[in-house]
């Protein structure tokens, strides 16, 4: 791996990131909205992790950092899922386009 | 002399019975409530009786002087090092005094309407307002402090509006109340600029230090006498105002207006507050500041006397003309007032020229005893016929013996007929008058005759002239005969105070420098008055005694003054045109165009504006989640691009 | 071309190959699984980093847990054989641009940046020392943010339950009832007549 450096990992990173942009801007299905949220968070987890590796390897801290981004962001989709769920049982439908009724 | 705690304990058990039943007593025992207030009175009243013992007979002379007692004080509010509001009891000879008539008073008061008031519907809650008023009253007469004084003017203000308004469902009631606060408000807006004027020249508020400064003769004194403003000086105006704020609670001319209509309120209530004790306490306040007015200020004291004397004259017409027995008591109250206020008047400081202050005050006790005494009788009346008009009665003594002998005892001694109370306290005035200034002393003879005819007038009409019918319309039989015991003893009692107050040396103990002060019986001296006054009552008896048509005879013949006088000279007119032709007209209306047009105007301007704007760009606000975001994305897109040019 | 960077870019080329269809595959149930494609990639890159103990968490937390969590969901909520719709072309233009030019963008600075090392000696990102300092209260230790995270997740929990908790009544009428009676009268109906989704 001598030349596979830190800049790799975070071209990955951001590309994972400006995906996970584009699927939350286009879908109109709440659920993978939901999906391109974890695409973002997990391009920040590699962000985390790769500078930790390249930069700070004599510290811990950017994996902690990831570990608590990996819990929280389970939380994070069970507390959307529900309110999805409840969504989808009040309006029988999960289209972002059509759960509008909170305007003016 | 009574430890301080037991001195505080007198107005806090009337404010404690108040708490009491507002809160709790109301709900949980309605019934109850009259025997707690009237318990609680009882001990205040006891209490006060021995605050009087111990002031003038133990602890309250030093050398030959009474003094002013602080058996209490505390800083409230503290403006500057020199200026506090404190919160304090003064004992002197007045304020004694003052609290032996409240708590007696208002002890009858209490007691009398066990039985005036049973079956009310709001009954808890008048006796609520019973002990909020002489909570009140006691404050007000035992105060320190200018300031803590006008808190408590207040406050009998308060519940002088709540218990006239006591039948809010009665339009008139409350009419009644409305004006009474009003009228007496705005009269208390000149006592508190008064106050300001004051203070502001003696740099204090406490009583003791005020008179001490206003009195001394001190190069700024002379400062303040000197300054000038509208011919008069300084402290001529701030005595002249406060006294507007005392002739506005004492019902003095031309802001009389409000007390025959107060008489909408429970009769039990218009014997205490109306007759007895808050109306009088103009007079205190006068009586409270009098060595300023009479050593410092002499012209301010010709204007106390010219107003006193006044309204006694035209009271007393007036009254001669009503047919609401509590209306004619109304006027003969404003008529008496008027009577302490020109002995006021009348009365220099110190020594013989003291007699008007001691008289003044001698007669606020009897009168306190003898009027409170009238309107009771007046309520078992009014208890028993149901009415409030002369026409309605007649006849009564046969059927209430002992409301009959009460009653007349009373008349008596507003008469001023000897040996009752009323005769002494009035003969003292009459003399201090003597004294000093012929025309007024006229006048007042003069109004003591018409006082005694028509006093005299009332008690023919009631007990007298014609047999007693129900109404015609039949719905009320003479079920009883006399009024219930708990309204009975208390007439009892103040039909001896009546007769028994006369004999009290007033001389001896309420005099204006605290020294003794002899006076002298003068027989040949009382001859006049009591010659006039008897006239007053024969003429009443010729005219009264059995139904005739004389005193149609007599309206007719002086057909203009009767109008007048029965047209309460037209005062309420002249009010009612100047607020509401001058002043709603010429400020009222252009204030409201004003405020419709130009401020609600500018208002309405900007709500519109904002309207439009909002209404323009709420399409932003889609409700599309993915918009949001899409605006949210285009803003980070863009503050990166401002940073990076910022710091590349 | 040595195999380690062989098997990064083949890594790299799943990651964001199955991340680009999860977002634009028009069967929802398919884009979940390119989903779990792209994060079980993402465990693999941890691997491939020598931080074994995360790849571990990922695969079981990211795979195990939220993928399995959506594809539950999309059963309960969507027919998961039809095709979505399809985004608004006007949109979905200008969010490839957008996101087009952001990542340029973004990578052009990186590319520019030099990162500088610590150059210290590093450490053995073992399981036993990273639950040494995530328990430890000393030095950097991470005790307070585990607490903090764990009630986080306890408040979850309870809230996805309320949140998901199956009214008989809907909440509308319930509040126009309520109005209406008093409100002691009515909760015992409603905690009868309630059952958890979760």
């Amino acid at each position: 791996m001598n030349d596979i450096g830190l800049f790799h990992f975070l071209f990955v990173s951001c590309a994972l990131f400006f995906i996970g942009v584009y699927g939350f801007l286009t879908r109109r299905n709440l659920i993978t909205m939901l999906m391109s949220v974890e695409l973002i968070l997990n391009s920040v987890n590699i962000n985390f992790i790769a500078f930790n590796k390249f930069l700070y390897a004599d510290k811990l801290d950017g994996l902690f950092f990831t570990i608590f981004i990996i819990t929280i962001a389970a939380a994070e989709a069970s507390v959307a899922i529900a309110i999805i769920i409840n969504l989808y049982r009040n309006h029988k439908t999960i289209d972002v386009e059509e759960t509008d009724v909170m305007k003016f | 002399m009574l430890s301080t705690s037991l001195i505080i304990l007198i107005p806090l058990l009337p404010l404690l019975t108040f708490v009491l039943i507002a809160l709790v007593g109301r709900k949980y025992f309605p019934s109850l409530c009259g025997a707690l207030g009237t318990i609680a009175l009882l001990t205040a009243f006891i209490l006060s009786i021995t605050v009087a013992y111990d002031y003038f007979f133990v602890a309250g002379k030093v050398g030959d002087v009474y003094q002013q007692i602080i058996p209490f004080k505390m800083t409230w509010l503290q403006f500057s090092p020199n200026v506090s509001i404190d919160m304090g009891i003064i004992l002197d000879p007045i304020s004694v005094m003052m609290l032996v008539v409240v708590t007696l008073i208002s002890l009858m008061v209490h007691f009398y309407s066990l039985g005036y008031m049973k079956g009310e519907e709001r009954y808890a809650t008048y006796y609520s307002f019973l002990g909020l008023f002489t909570f009140s009253m006691l404050g007000l007469v035992m105060s320190s402090n200018i300031f803590q004084i006008y808190i408590f003017w207040e406050l009998v203000g308060v519940s002088s509006y709540l218990l006239i308004g006591y039948y809010f469902d009665k339009p008139s009631a409350v009419a009644a109340s409305k004006k009474a606060f009003i009228v007496t408000r705005f009269a208390d807006l000149g006592f508190l600029i008064g106050i300001l004027i004051l203070s502001f020249y003696a740099g204090t508020l406490d009583f003791q230090t005020l008179i001490l400064r206003l009195t001394t003769q001190t190069d700024q004194l002379h400062t303040i006498v000197a300054a000038s403003f509208l011919g008069c000086s300084a402290l001529t105006w701030g005595l002249v105002l406060v006294f507007i704020g005392g002739a506005g609670k004492s019902a003095m001319f031309p802001l009389h207006i409000w007390l025959p209509d107060a008489m909408e309120g429970p009769t039990p209530v218009s014997a205490l507050i109306h007759a007895a004790t808050m109306v009088v306490a103009g007079v205190f306040l006068v009586a409270r500041l009098f060595p300023i007015y009479a050593i410092s200020c002499p012209p301010a004291l010709d204007v106390v006397m010219w107003v006193g004397i006044t309204s006694s004259f035209i009271a007393a017409v007036i009254a001669c003309t009503q047919t609401d027995i509590k209306r004619v008591l109304a006027y003969s109250t404003m008529s008496q007032i008027g009577y302490m206020m020109f002995s006021l008047g009348v009365s220099r400081y110190g020594g013989e020229n003291g007699l008007g202050y001691m008289a003044s005050m001698f007669h606020l006790f009897t009168h306190a005893m003898f009027k409170a005494l009238l309107f009771l009788g007046a309520g078992a009346v009014i208890h028993y016929v149901h009415s409030n008009e002369m026409k309605d009665m007649g006849g009564l003594r046969k059927l209430m013996p002992i409301t009959h002998i009460t009653f007349l005892v009373a008349c008596l001694a507003i008469a001023g007929i000897p040996p009752f109370a009323g005769f002494f306290s009035k003969e003292e005035i009459l003399q201090a008058a003597f004294n000093s200034n012929k025309v007024i002393f006229g006048i007042a003879i003069l109004t003591a005759a018409i006082t005694a005819f028509y006093m005299f007038r009332l008690y023919f009409n009631i007990f007298w002239s014609k047999d007693y019918h129900a109404h015609s319309d039949g719905h009320h039989e003479p079920h009883h005969g006399e009024a219930p015991g708990t309204m009975l003893i208390p007439l009892l009692i103040l039909g001896v105070m009546s007769v028994c107050a006369g004999f009290i040396p007033f001389g001896k103990l309420v005099t204006s420098d605290g020294k003794f002060l002899p006076t002298e019986f003068h027989p040949t001296f009382s001859i006049a008055p009591v010659l006039l006054a008897t006239l007053g009552i024969l003429i009443a008896w010729s005219f009264y005694k059995t139904e005739n048509s004389k005193p149609q005879k007599m309206a007719n013949g002086l057909s203009g003054l009767y109008q007048g006088a029965y047209h309460k000279f037209y005062i309420d007119e002249i009010y009612l045109f100047i607020t509401k032709k001058v002043i709603f007209n010429l400020i009222g209306r252009p204030a409201a165009w004003f405020d419709r047009n130009i401020v609600d105007g500018f208002m309405n301007l900007l709500a519109t504006i904002t309207g439009k704007i909002s209404f323009i760009i709420k399409g932003l606000q889609s409700g599309k989640l993915q918009n949001y975001a899409a605006y949210f994305f285009a803003g980070v897109i863009g503050f990166v691009l401002i940073f990076i040019y910022m710091w590349t | 071309m040595s195999p380690s960077t062989i098997i990064f870019y083949l890594l790299a080329a799943v990651i964001i190959g199955g991340a680009l269809m999860a977002v634009t595959s028009l069967k929802i149930f398919r884009s979940a699984v390119f989903l779990l494609f792209s994060l079980i990639g993402i465990a693999g890159l941890y691997f491939y980093l020598d931080y074994e103990f995360i790849a571990a968490v990922q695969v079981i937390v990211y795979v195990g847990g939220i993928v399995v969590l959506i594809i539950f969901s999309i059963f309960l909520t969507h027919g998961s054989g039809e095709d979505m719709k399809r985004p608004h072309w006007i949109r979905a233009v200008y969010s490839a641009l957008a996101a087009a030019f952001g990542c340029i963008l973004t990578m052009f600075y990186i590319s520019q940046y030099t990162f500088t090392t610590s150059g210290k000696p590093a450490v053995e990102p073992s399981a036993g020392n990273i639950g040494a300092q995530m328990l430890s209260t000393t030095g950097h230790g991470y005790i307070l943010p585990f607490e903090v995270v764990s009630m986080l997740l306890l408040a979850a929990m309870i809230g996805c339950i309320v949140i998901a908790i199956k009214v008989k009544i809907p909440p509308h009428e319930l509040l126009a009832e309520k109005t209406d009676n008093d409100s002691m009268e009515m909760t015992e109906p409603i905690l009868a007549n309630t059952q958890t989704e979760i």
